[in-house]
């Protein structure tokens, strides 16, 4: 071995190790940083051999935790230093240093690509690397050819062809567009024939990131994967080197076993066959061995085989062969193989019929919850909730409400919800869910978030026969001595709605619940002070015959906080003090809570928005699917209090209580007190009647989120409305009511804005699929390309993309495939050539199924009317000349914009700039005004100059004058539209018009699903 | 004003501390392709000192930062005896001791967790071929030779050789390649020094 070592970093090493503390390393560092700097001032006394030195310094100064924010430059130009020594550290050291974005790389692609296209294996080699380590977009499109080159080349040694092959890769993930799909499927089949285990392994990687891609092209791979698969399984002709602790290459195995599971299907039975018996083989034939390195080996290729086996849907037998042996290795004391037996159990969940064999193992599963890695419990924890239905939900539930109280710390929230969920879902009677809920309060009450006791209340308020159960229930929790303020919360709402059920029973007369209620006040914050306020508002009407002496205890209590310096307090101590003295109005005003109307948890949503995409997950959410709520979701529904009419059972938004009620909306409880107040002068001046006992009731009985109620008035009514309030529904209609168990992730709207500014990005996203965008534009020509990637590890089917186009634009969606494979993601390019101005947009109508769920989604493309634009600079004269002879209407259109969202004229400019209009600085001598031009390309006519002034007023910024003029009158008119709605409209709140060719909104009552989640989907 | 209640409700969430259910950060938004590999490789001492880092996805100075500081908090902190295996963010890194030293390595919630953990060991005996019973201190006088090391057993996030006899020949290539060139700089620069006496 030759360490040629470099004396001055290892002196500079030691004497790092040397200090004594932080604060000495770091002078020790800075003085080295300051030398280092000075030396790479006066480059020209540097000798290849110092400025190596120095490189590596940095690199040592950077790993340590150090910024080192110059040199980079150093680094880059040794790449270019015609010896082998100075050249490989200036590679190796960038690679460290640079990722792929960063500028000095660009610099460095013409060097790079001559080490690659020339005579030098070493310096090949050398970037190659690189390239493979961090090479970007910019790389993948000068590079790519070069590299195919080499990878094919038959005078190129093995150690330059597996190189190729990775760096490939890399290039391709950065832009799949280099690999010609026709070309390469022949050549990947080649490569496989590949005798060198070292390149056959890099090129097994290859193909499984272009078969996850596009499996359909690269099926001539698949019999020759299996033959190599059974070559290794059975030991043939592997070289000694490339077997590990005695297992024919585990990594090919794993790799080519791995780029099986992209193919659907295989259809050859000969090939089928001789799979399964080499997977027959691995399963049957891995024993657990002494050395931990073979045993991990072989199980790692076992494990991947199970994942074959499941993707295969094998026959019945062998998949119960894989659920015993996941059983044996979820009992065994080795940690790594329990945590993958868990692991693997969870995604066995999706295979439907080994559910009942996977409950067999429920104790054992329960043991490792109390694991001491929380890795394991974590697994365990997936597993069983995954795993549980109506038949075990008891158990389950139980066992996690036992761990709770040990459970540490950053699981307890999971650990919580997942709880509340299934106690939710398969409950199988609704006292014990109060019993679990309560418990969960009792026991990690900092994690239960607000969700979780709303949900609770809104079942109590719906079932009557719950209610007393319930009262009693939490009457018993306060009766300990250490109560969680969630806990007082949720016992004062409950009690002061039903506690009167209550009264005959010992302990419990108006005046022992209050007080048991208000022993508590003094330790509670100012959220929960207005819940007790309420409770002690009904306990009070409820206490028949009235009870002076608990009447003036309460009414001293309002008393008290009517001066409190918490507004939503005192507005009720006002209100309630006001309320009481007026007698019989009390009775209908603090009458029993309305009925909720029917949704669903927005605990379950919860959890569909928080689960990424991985395949345990998955598995959740698709039982979570097929297991529609079936305990609690639907009860009886009766008119509640006549106040609400009878809602259909809808989906989406929120309980809410008292505790989260704005000030604002408090105040409608009684007209004449929120008058005095002043808070709300526009209340209708009627007398409270009957019929507007909701609306009086409105404060206590809102629902949906907080924000809304602030924000939107009429929202405060009812949370429901939030359909009707997304006017911009109109482009994403469901198709049906099956679509609404699928919602999308992120805001679509906000990322269709987004996508008007930028050529890339995500358009949509959902649980199973995300569909990104990227586009080119040249001149009326676009050019975008859909990728659909599949999250999930079982196939989206039925896909279908339909463009429905504008008149004005030809868009040409190549074939989409009517499967999108496990984890997979398909590239569909799309043409677009815009044939005159207009503001229409077209709408991709994308529908795919998974397991049982239809989703259809109705999406706007951002081939907006900027997308056709090309900023150009006018010279000041041309600009004049032009704008003269473009003299007026309909050539040059003015009008005056009101509403306009008031910003700093730069910030103008840049908005205009961002859309392709470019500003003109210095044509227009007044300040306050700003011109712009821009060409606009469409293929009827040449491109066309468009010229803008905008003159705004600095006194008023919400108004300004806007004047357009190019040579083409609906261009003129078309663009001052485009510019006005992008000035007026706020991004996050679309504006633009829907497109003509979407489907209108279908008349929707509010309250439905669909409506509520086209709402969301805006 | 255009509202969409269940934005409200998540942002709502975030601001009264509790933490929030988030989609973990995808470090190669928005275009993943969806084949697995490994993210990044990463040696940390006992003490939390950094002995490697290598990036596989562009993670960005800051991101480098934080994620060092973070896993450093959780795998130091697990004892023995435990599984291999650890969930962070959304990804699941993979780790080794070997005595002061841990062998971390970031791979996707669904790769085989396995495979790479004995990709760990593979980098390990490699690295202790060539030293000679490797130790910590090897690796902090000679960590440009552990960044050589890795880039002929990885790229691209990949496997890239599996046999430790062809990497130990291409290491050994390599330093002969660096020694001839040190000759000739000497020879030249006698050379120089007998022709300038």
């Amino acid at each position: 071995m030759s360490m040629h070592g470099m004396r001055g970093l290892s002196v500079f090493i030691s004497e790092i190790r040397n200090c004594q503390n932080k604060e000495q390393e770091r002078l020790r560092i800075d003085k080295e940083l300051g030398n280092v700097r000075n030396r790479f001032k006066n480059e020209k006394g540097l000798t290849p051999y110092e400025k190596k030195k120095y490189v590596w310094k940095m690199l040592y100064i950077y790993m340590l935790g150090y910024d080192v924010d110059f040199g980079h430059m150093e680094a880059v130009s040794l790449i270019s230093a015609p010896k082998y020594p100075e050249k490989q550290v200036g590679y190796i050291v960038t690679s460290c240093l640079l990722n792929e974005n960063h500028d000095f790389l660009r610099l460095a692609i013409n060097t790079v690509r001559n080490d690659i296209i020339g005579r030098n294996e070493t310096f090949q080699c050398l970037a190659l690397t690189m390239v493979g380590n961090i090479g970007g977009r910019e790389f993948a499109e000068s590079l790519a050819p070069d590299v195919q080159k080499l990878l094919l080349s038959s005078s190129c040694r093995p150690l330059v062809r597996k190189k190729a092959a990775l760096c490939l890769l890399r290039l391709y993930r950065k832009n799949p567009d280099i690999v010609n799909v026709d070309g390469w499927a022949d050549r990947m089949a080649q490569l496989l024939d590949e005798r060198d285990l070292g390149v056959l392994t890099s090129s097994m990687s290859l193909l499984v990131a272009l078969a996850s891609n596009n499996h359909e092209v690269y099926w001539s791979c698949l019999p020759k994967c299996v033959k190599i698969l059974e070559r290794l399984a059975r030991n043939q002709d592997v070289p000694q080197e490339y077997t590990y602790y005695g297992i024919p290459s585990p990594w090919l195995q794993v790799k080519t076993m791995r780029a099986l599971q992209y193919f659907p299907t295989i259809e050859d039975p000969n090939t089928r066959r001789t799979l399964f018996e080499v997977l027959q083989r691995i399963l049957m034939g891995t024993d657990v061995v002494k050395n931990v390195n073979k045993n991990n080996a072989s199980h790692a290729v076992l494990f991947e085989a199970l994942a074959l086996v499941m993707h295969l849907d094998a026959e019945k037998e062998m998949m119960s062969q894989c659920v015993a042996l996941l059983g044996k290795f979820i009992a065994v004391r080795e940690p790594n193989i329990r945590y993958l037996g868990l692991e693997n159990m969870t995604r066995m969940l999706m295979v439907t019929d080994v559910q009942e064999i996977i409950k067999r193992h429920q104790a054992q599963i329960i043991t490792s919850l109390k694991d001491p890695d929380v890795s394991i419990r974590r697994r365990a924890l997936d597993l069983l909730y995954g795993m549980c239905d109506v038949t075990n939900a008891k158990d389950i539930v139980e066992e996690l409400l036992q761990y709770l109280s040990s459970a540490d710390f950053t699981m307890r929230e999971e650990l919580s919800l997942k709880a509340a969920i299934l106690a939710e879902k398969f409950a199988p009677d609704l006292s014990w869910y109060v019993d679990v809920i309560l418990q969960l309060i009792d026991k990690a009450g900092d994690f239960i978030s607000d969700d979780i006791w709303f949900r609770v209340v809104q079942f109590v308020t719906n079932n009557d026969d719950l209610q007393p159960y319930a009262a009693a229930k939490v009457k018993e929790y306060l009766d300990k001595s250490a109560v969680h303020e969630t806990m007082v919360k949720v016992s004062a709402y409950i009690l002061g709605e039903y506690s009167h059920l209550l009264a005959r029973r010992p302990g419990c007369s108006p005046k022992e619940i209050f007080s048991l209620l208000h022993e508590k006040l003094p330790t509670v914050s100012t959220t929960t002070i207005p819940i007790l306020l309420s409770a002690y508002a009904k306990i009070l009407m409820h206490t028949q015959p009235p009870d002076q002496e608990l009447q003036s205890q309460i009414w001293s209590i309002f008393n008290k906080y009517e001066s409190c310096i918490d507004a939503e307090i005192q507005q009720r101590a006002v209100e309630y003090l006001a309320l009481c003295q007026r007698g019989a109005a009390l009775m209908d005003i603090l009458a029993e809570m309305p009925k909720f109307p029917e949704r669903k948890s927005s605990l379950i949503k919860r959890t569909e928005y928080s689960e990424g995409d991985t395949a345990e997950q998955s598995a959740i959410k698709l039982r979570a699917q097929q297991q529609t709520s079936n305990a609690l979701v639907v009860t009886d529904q009766h008119p509640a209090n006549g106040a609400t009419s009878p809602v259909p059972v809808g989906q989406l938004s929120l309980v809410k209580v008292p505790s989260m009620i704005t000030t604002e909306n408090d105040t409608s409880t009684d007209h004449p007190l929120s008058q005095q107040n002043g808070a709300l002068s526009n209340v209708d001046p009627q007398p409270p009647s009957a019929d507007l006992l909701s609306d009086i009731l409105g404060p206590l009985a809102i629902e949906g989120p907080p924000g809304a109620t602030v924000q939107s008035e009429h929202n405060a009514v009812s949370g429901l409305e939030g359909g009707s309030d997304a006017a911009d529904g109109s482009a994403i209609v469901p198709v049906d009511e099956q679509t609404n168990t699928v919602q999308p992730i992120g805001n679509i709207a906000e990322r269709f804005h987004a996508l008007c500014l930028k050529d890339s990005g995500v358009l949509y996203e959902d649980p199973y699929i995300q569909i990104g965008i990227k586009a080119e534009w040249r001149g009326h020509h676009g050019r975008l390309v859909l990728f659909l990637g599949n999250k999930n590890t079982a196939p989206l089917v039925s896909v279908q993309a339909i463009i429905l186009p504008p008149a004005h634009l030809k868009v040409e969606l190549s074939l989409v495939p009517d499967t999108i494979p496990p984890r997979a993601q398909v590239q569909c390019p799309l043409e677009v050539v815009n044939l005159r101005p207009s503001r229409d947009m077209a709408v991709l109508d994308f529908s795919y199924k998974f397991g049982t769920n239809m989703v259809n989604v109705k999406l706007r493309l951002p081939a907006t009317l900027n997308k056709f634009l090309q900023p150009i600079q006018v010279p000041a004269e041309e600009f004049f000349s032009q704008w003269r002879s473009l003299s007026g209407p309909p050539l040059k259109l003015q009008e005056v914009i009101r509403g306009i969202r008031p910003m700093p004229l730069p910030e103008m400019a840049n908005l205009l700039n961002s859309f392709r209009i470019m500003n003109c600085p210095g044509l227009d001598p007044n300040p306050n005004n700003l011109v712009a031009s821009t060409t606009f390309y469409s293929e009827s006519r040449p491109a066309m100059l468009c010229l803008v002034r905008i003159e705004t007023d600095p006194a008023d910024r919400t108004q300004l004058r806007m004047t357009l003029a190019s040579g083409d009158p609906t261009l003129t008119f078309e663009l001052k539209e485009f510019i006005k709605e992008q000035l007026i409209s706020i991004p996050t709140a679309p504006r633009s018009p829907a497109p003509p060719a979407a489907q209108p909104t279908p008349q929707i009552p509010p309250n439905d699903p669909a409506a509520i989640l086209a709402g969301l989907l805006s | 004003m255009r509202h969409n209640p269940e934005e409200a409700q998540r942002h709502q969430k975030s601001e009264s501390g509790i933490p929030a259910f988030e989609a973990p950060e995808n470090p190669d938004f928005p275009f993943r392709l969806l084949s697995r590999m490994i993210h990044f490789v990463l040696l940390i001492s006992r003490q939390g000192k950094v002995r490697l880092t290598k990036w596989y996805s562009p993670y960005s100075q800051k991101e480098r930062t934080k994620v060092i500081r973070e896993l450093g908090g959780v795998i130091l902190s697990r004892g023995p005896k435990l599984c291999n295996f650890v969930d962070w963010r959304g990804f699941k890194v993979v780790y080794k001791r070997y005595a002061s030293l841990y062998f971390c390595m970031c791979i996707d919630q669904d790769d085989n967790e396995l495979e790479v953990l004995e990709i760990i060991h593979h980098f390990v005996e490699i690295l202790d071929r060539y030293f000679g019973s490797v130790c910590e201190l090897d690796l902090i006088f000679n960590f440009h030779k552990a960044y050589y090391i890795l880039d002929e057993l990885l790229l691209a996030g990949e496997l890239q050789e599996s046999s430790k006899k062809t990497v130990a020949r291409l290491i050994a290539a390599q330093d002969s390649l660096v020694e001839t060139a040190k000759e000739q700089a000497s020879s030249i620069s006698n050379i120089i020094a007998q022709a300038t006496k």
